[in-house]
């Protein structure tokens, strides 16, 4: 398989792959606008949707066993250059597979990276870790203080 | 060096369709041969019906077993996503391009599950009805003619065995280019 | 069991589904229910159709509830029926619920715990008095208050009891479980399998089951040790990657039940888990699982097993609603010849017993 990608990228190729997972295809597509073209790509697989079987660990940390499945959606697309770009995005959003995928292909190429960078996995990034931080925030708010009580006794 | 992916079918649901069919009129008509259209270009060393047949019958719960090598596998774990074995016993599709493991090395399945069996796509070099072979058997309604080319030349000796395992057995599915014929293990083959 | 072939209710049947569209539709003068209102709205009804549906997506379980008019066994049903329709990818690497971001983490087993108690958004302190403020339409509610969240890890309550080898461990194992969604369901079931029967079981019937083992139906005295909820990535390795990828997260809710455990001749007397983990926010299903999944270890840890919780054929084989509602429904098909032949014979016996009776 012509997968050229060496293991000291799998750090920085995990992270955007991870990012575009949790982008809509609405909030990636508004992010390129403001992003060089990406290159025209040819589709090598889907995209299409299905499953994959979520696993748990029994006592959640034991043997793994299987949850349930979850609707998935992947796409694996083709650069002239040669560049392969995969995704798998949970969900059943064929449109944000296959942006996902042109990115992972186009964010490979030493050339387009830092651009593609700056102008979509960054702020993308951003986005979903305020999303997160929120939660974090609002579940903060609703941790028991046991003051009065300690003082009681 | 392995060569870049190469596409696999356009419309995947259609042409597995289309496919699917053609193996089933195969089945059902022993020694007939069946042509696949379509603009599937597998890499080398597959011939487009073993190519098609492949996509069409392996998924993520069948083992394949192949000798067509690491470009062959790479495109089929990523198409058909199906787990890649290395004994041909362990298998429950086989893609031989050079001398096919012998069917009693192949899962035959058992008397309660028949339908466990292997089935083995053969790539030959070709498949010409009317002369040849004389087949016959349930499916054929006298006798039909199939000349093969291209299988090793104890081919004949391992059918007899495998068709005396009835209902046990392994089927075997003929594939030269675009073209594709079926030896269901009910199938009796006579020399010429 | 055997039916006999009817022919002559398809026009019935076009008519009935036309009376059905319109009843799911309601008053037209109404607006419609969208998909994304009760995605959103129903959030709840959503996740339990998900868990017992055993397939993830709020949208393709939204729509389902309001295909099925708010029926979740049928919404479930429907989520399953869709699922057949998918190619499996593959399966997931095990979740690490470690790793979650906790939405809500609560123990009962120790106050102070590291990462504290976090109630999150739960019904459990509210006063069960009809809001009738719900019934008119009005602005949204204000945002949620926010504190500063500190980065303190929350470590499991089960892991503190490990440290101190109270707990029993769970065996590290990264053995292939089976999926009864592939292999039928076969006994004795090892706990993965019980554990994804579990998951995707009725809440109801695990709930009356949990209860029963706290009623004395086997024995049991548990503790919850932990409940969570929150968000789990979910990283898969594609074997054309050859690397793991998050792919999305999962909401989770899990159970970890701590239960007394007197001990045998090989373990010392300790604290044994069950376990409960389901999709969605499901926390009294979490829980009714893990009472079940404890109950159901019986067995292996070698105590008495007579109560219904306790078997695994009882439990396994009626919890799942899809499976239950198709033999009891199925009842309804027609069984005209099956019932002729009972009619013939009671009428015989009733003729026999009669003529007895008058000599």
């Amino acid at each position: 398989m012509a997968e050229t990608t060496p293991p000291s990228d799998f750090t920085a190729r995990r992270r955007w792959m991870a990012v575009l997972a949790r982008a809509s295809a609405a909030e990636i597509t508004s992010r390129l606008e403001r992003a060089p073209p990406l290159p025209a790509h040819a589709r090598l697989r889907g995209p299409e949707t299905g499953l994959v079987m979520a696993r748990g660990r029994q006592g959640g940390d034991g043997a793994p066993f299987n949850l349930g499945e979850m609707t998935v959606t992947r796409c694996t697309v083709r650069l002239p250059a040669g560049i392969v770009g995969h995704a798998y995005v949970a969900g059943r959003d064929t449109r944000q597979a296959e942006l996902a995928a042109a990115l992972d292909a186009a964010l490979q190429d030493p050339a387009l990276q830092p651009a593609l960078l700056t102008a979509v996995i960054e702020p993308l990034a951003a986005a979903q870790a305020e999303r997160a931080a929120r939660d974090a925030r609002r579940a903060a708010a609703t941790r028991v203080e046991f003051l009065t009580m300690a003082t009681m006794r | 060096m392995t060569q870049p992916l190469a596409a696999g079918f356009a419309d995947p649901v259609l042409e597995a369709q289309h496919c699917f069919r053609a193996l089933l009129e195969a089945m059902s008509r022993p020694g007939r041969v069946q042509r696949l259209a379509g603009a599937l270009a597998p890499p080398a060393p597959l011939n487009l019906a073993a190519a098609a047949a492949l996509l069409t019958l392996a998924d993520a719960d069948t083992p394949v077993w192949t000798d067509a090598g690491a470009d062959a596998e790479a495109w089929l774990r990523f198409h058909a996503g199906c787990p890649l074995v290395a004994e041909p016993g362990a298998a429950a599709l086989l893609l031989a391009c050079g001398a096919p493991p012998s069917p009693p090395a192949l899962e035959a399945g058992t008397e309660e599950e028949p339908h466990r069996a292997a089935t083995l796509i053969l790539q030959v070099t070709a498949l010409e009805e009317g002369t040849g072979w004389r087949l016959s058997g349930p499916g054929i309604e006298v006798a039909h003619r199939l000349r093969v080319a291209g299988l090793p030349a104890d081919f004949l000796v391992a059918w007899a065995t495998n068709r005396a395992r009835f209902p046990c057995g392994v089927d075997v599915v003929l594939c030269a280019g675009e073209r594709l014929a079926a030896l269901p293990r009910t199938v009796l083959i006579e020399e010429g | 069991m055997a039916y006999v072939a009817v022919k002559g209710g398809e026009r019935a049947i076009e008519h009935a589904h036309a009376w059905l569209a319109e009843e799911r539709r309601g008053d037209p003068a109404l607006p419609e229910l969208t998909v994304a209102q009760v995605e959103q709205q129903m959030s709840l009804a959503v996740d339990r159709v998900m868990a017992e549906g055993a397939c993830f997506d709020r949208g393709l379980a939204a729509l389902a509830v309001k295909q099925a008019r708010g029926d979740l066994i049928e919404a479930a049903f429907l989520l399953r029926a869709y699922r057949t329709t998918l190619p499996r990818f593959g399966a997931s690497m095990p979740l690490d619920t470690g790793a979650m971001r906790v939405r809500r983490r609560i123990s009962a087993t120790y106050k102070d715990l590291p990462g504290g108690q976090v109630l999150g958004p739960t019904f459990d302190y509210t006063h069960r008095l009809l809001d009738f403020a719900l019934a008119a339409e009005g602005e949204p509610p204000p945002p949620a208050p926010e504190s500063p969240a500190e980065a303190a890890a929350m470590p499991r309550v089960t892991g503190i009891l490990a440290q101190e080898g109270l707990m029993a461990a769970e065996p590290h194992s990264e053995a292939e479980p089976g999926d009864l969604t592939r292999e039928p369901l076969a006994f004795p079931a090892d706990r993965p399998l019980r554990l994804q029967a579990l998951a995707r079981g009725d809440e109801g019937f695990l709930l009356g089951l949990g209860y029963s083992t706290q009623r004395g139906y086997g024995n049991a005295h548990p503790f919850v040790g932990e409940i969570r909820l929150g968000e789990v990535a979910v990283e898969i390795v594609p074997p054309e990657l050859g690397f793991a990828i998050e792919i999305g997260d999962l909401t989770v809710t899990e159970c970890q039940m701590v239960n007394q455990f007197a001990g045998s001749r090989t373990e010392p007397p300790q604290f044994t888990r069950g376990y409960g983990l389901v999709f969605g926010h499901g926390e009294r299903k979490a829980m009714a699982m893990s009472l079940v999944d404890r109950a159901l270890r019986a067995a292996e840890l070698g105590e008495d097993a007579e109560a219904p919780a306790q078997s695994q054929e009882f439990v396994l084989y009626h919890c799942d609603n899809v499976e239950a509602t198709g033999f009891v429904e199925h009842l309804k098909l027609p069984h005209y010849v099956d019932f002729q032949s009972e009619l013939e014979k009671l009428r015989q016996l009733r003729a026999t017993a009669m003529q007895e009776a008058a000599e």
